[in-house]
């Protein structure tokens, strides 16, 4: 938003004859981006949980959303299908058959939320509200015995639940054998 | 004779030099007889407008590889043994979508440049294409090629490592596009995004962005194909191939990377002890006799031009060397100019057969200084669940027969 307040700022002032007031774009090509054009596109989570929207889903309503939408390609209870299996694996990484899942492997609880309202479900991405998309990722979560039956997920929660494996990474590019 | 796999367009799944082989073993002093094509008028022009392989190479195309069993989420290889020279042709480029390909309208697309910049801003195409472009020879290779996987010795080079591909790419540098949105002081990473289905994300180091990144919109010479990201794409040069967001519409600069699904659950490198390594974003050197190679037969004893390709997302390769003996003995192979960075390499190197089993690899150096290592070596470090960043040294076995597979 503030980005935007400045670019309007910076248009004001040319407009006044503050030529010098911002930098200018070297080829003064593209157009200016709105807030409300860029909140179109703008659905990225970060593992802080900024860009989380507003709303709210409890276990219990992402039960039945996930029986419609997920079952189908991720198994009655995450164990997996057509797709990866979203449950199981824990202990599993450090063996000669690692399974990774959500709750095995995946760092950020938070991920879950960006990549459910991005790409899922595969046959209709970007088609449940935001409310649903809180709901799937508290019962995905609950199935991994990460979140209790009774949660209910909101921006200011989600960002908090501890995922087990989350420091189970090194990084950068922290390959020894890769030069 | 046959490649593996070829069961369709029998008639030219045989080797351009196997032919040659056979024809030598008929011995036949008869006059060279003159072939109808050459007592008739060929095709017209605009046979067809856009023009098409010889029939008799029909042979010649990708093929899926299997994994998953979802259509729209999935690769297909690039036939590197049927390759000469370093371009690989638009048509045979690897695939590797994971929602499928989009048809976009290129004059309904735009693209987004937003976050820590000064002016946030929409592109259309058009308005891309009217910056300074730049145009450059770089590989692309999935991260996933090779995988560490057990493979059968029916294995081709297209089987091994055929998620590569290297094209002449066009576009904008990505840096002249953040110039023009004005990058904040606390710019660090920048998330790019695809327009398809997977809405496809992943967080691209500000130093990368600034240093070679493009935003490509054509590939050897025409508009992008829709398999790599019509009408745009963002090109990584030496970069793990998911990087290189295809059907690009967004570019977020921010201070953090974003953690996206496929740099945490995907793509990152699962070691014995459990822990993964994350951004693991250059591709290694690494190389592969293209010929003789896997499901290719050598028609008799005599003289072979070993020839393959070797790469390295640090740069310019120096060396390469070939070993035909199962590596107890190695000997510089020729470089083939044009030697680019971040590019494939072409190598050859002169060969007498003398019909007994042989184990031929190469190995490749790159300008670091970097040796492409064994695949104990490799294994040794990494174990065999890390799925991703396997370069390891590749070896083919020459039988005597003259069949070469794939030495497992």
């Amino acid at each position: 938003m503030r980005f935007n307040l400045a670019f309007a700022l910076a248009l004001s002032l040319a407009a006044a004859g503050g030529a010098d007031a911002a930098p200018r774009a070297p080829y003064g090509l593209g157009r200016p981006a709105s807030a409300a054009q860029i909140a179109g596109w703008d659905i990225d989570v970060r593992a802080d949980g900024a860009g989380l929207p507003p709303g709210r889903g409890s276990v219990g309503d992402g039960r039945a959303i996930y029986a419609v939408s997920c079952s189908g390609c991720h198994g009655q209870n995450g164990e997996g299908g057509y797709a990866d299996a979203l449950v199981g694996g824990k202990g599993t990484l450090a063996t000669v058959k690692p399974v990774r899942t959500v709750g095995s492997y995946w760092p950020y609880a938070t991920t879950l939320f960006d990549y459910v309202r991005r790409a899922m479900p595969y046959n209709a991405p970007q088609s449940l509200t935001d409310d649903q998309t809180y709901a799937v990722v508290a019962y995905v979560l609950f199935l991994n015995q990460i979140v209790p039956a009774g949660a209910v997920l909101d921006a200011k929660t989600l960002p908090g639940v501890r995922m087990p494996n989350r420091n189970g990474f090194t990084s950068p590019d922290p390959r020894p054998d890769a030069r | 004779m046959l490649r593996a796999g070829g069961a369709a367009a029998v008639g030219a799944t045989m080797t351009a030099s196997a032919s040659r082989a056979l024809a030598a073993t008929v011995p036949d002093d008869r006059p060279l007889t003159v072939p109808t094509w050459t007592k008739t008028q060929g095709a017209p022009i605009l046979s067809p407008a856009y023009g098409v392989p010889a029939p008799f190479e029909s042979g010649v195309v990708r093929r899926a590889r299997v994994r998953g069993r979802i259509p729209t989420a999935a690769s297909s290889t690039t036939p590197l043994q049927d390759l000469h020279g370093i371009i690989t042709p638009n048509g045979l480029h690897f695939e590797r979508h994971h929602a499928g390909v989009p048809t976009i309208d290129p004059d309904q697309h735009r693209l987004l440049v937003h976050g820590l910049v000064e002016r946030p801003l929409i592109f259309t195409l058009n308005e891309l294409m009217r910056f300074p472009s730049d145009t450059r020879i770089h590989f692309l290779e999935c991260s996933g090629n090779g995988s560490f996987a057990a493979l059968p010795a029916s294995a081709t080079a297209q089987d091994t490592h055929g998620l590569i591909s290297c094209c002449e790419w066009t576009g904008v540098p990505l840096a002249t596009v953040l110039a023009e949105a004005g990058l904040r002081a606390q710019a660090a990473w920048v998330l790019a995004e695809g327009a398809d289905a997977a809405a496809m994300t992943r967080s691209i180091p500000i130093a990368k962005a600034l240093d070679d990144a493009l935003l490509a919109y054509a590939q050897n010479g025409e508009r992008l194909r829709p398999e790599q990201g019509y009408p745009l794409r963002l090109l990584l040069p030496g970069y793990e191939g998911n990087m290189s967001v295809k059907w690009l519409r967004r570019l977020k600069v921010g201070d953090q990377p974003f953690e996206t699904r496929e740099e945490t659950s995907k793509y990152t490198d699962l070691l014995p002890d459990g822990t993964a390594r994350q951004f693991t974003f250059v591709m290694e050197a690494k190389s592969v006799i293209t010929f003789p190679s896997g499901g290719q037969k050598l028609g008799g004893p005599g003289f072979y031009e070993i020839s393959g390709l070797a790469w390295s997302g640090h740069g310019r390769i120096t060396k390469v060397e070939v070993s035909a003996d199962g590596g107890e003995t190695w000997r510089p192979a020729k470089l083939q100019a044009p030697v680019l960075s971040k590019c494939l390499t072409r190598f050859r190197a002169p060969w007498i057969w003398d019909s007994k089993p042989a184990r031929l690899q190469s190995r490749a150096t790159d300008e670091t200084g970097y040796v492409q290592p064994t695949r104990d070596a490799l294994v040794g470090v990494r174990g065999l669940n890390s799925g991703y960043h396997d370069n390891a040294i590749q070896a083919w076995d020459v039988l005597a027969d003259g069949s070469v597979l794939n030495a497992v």
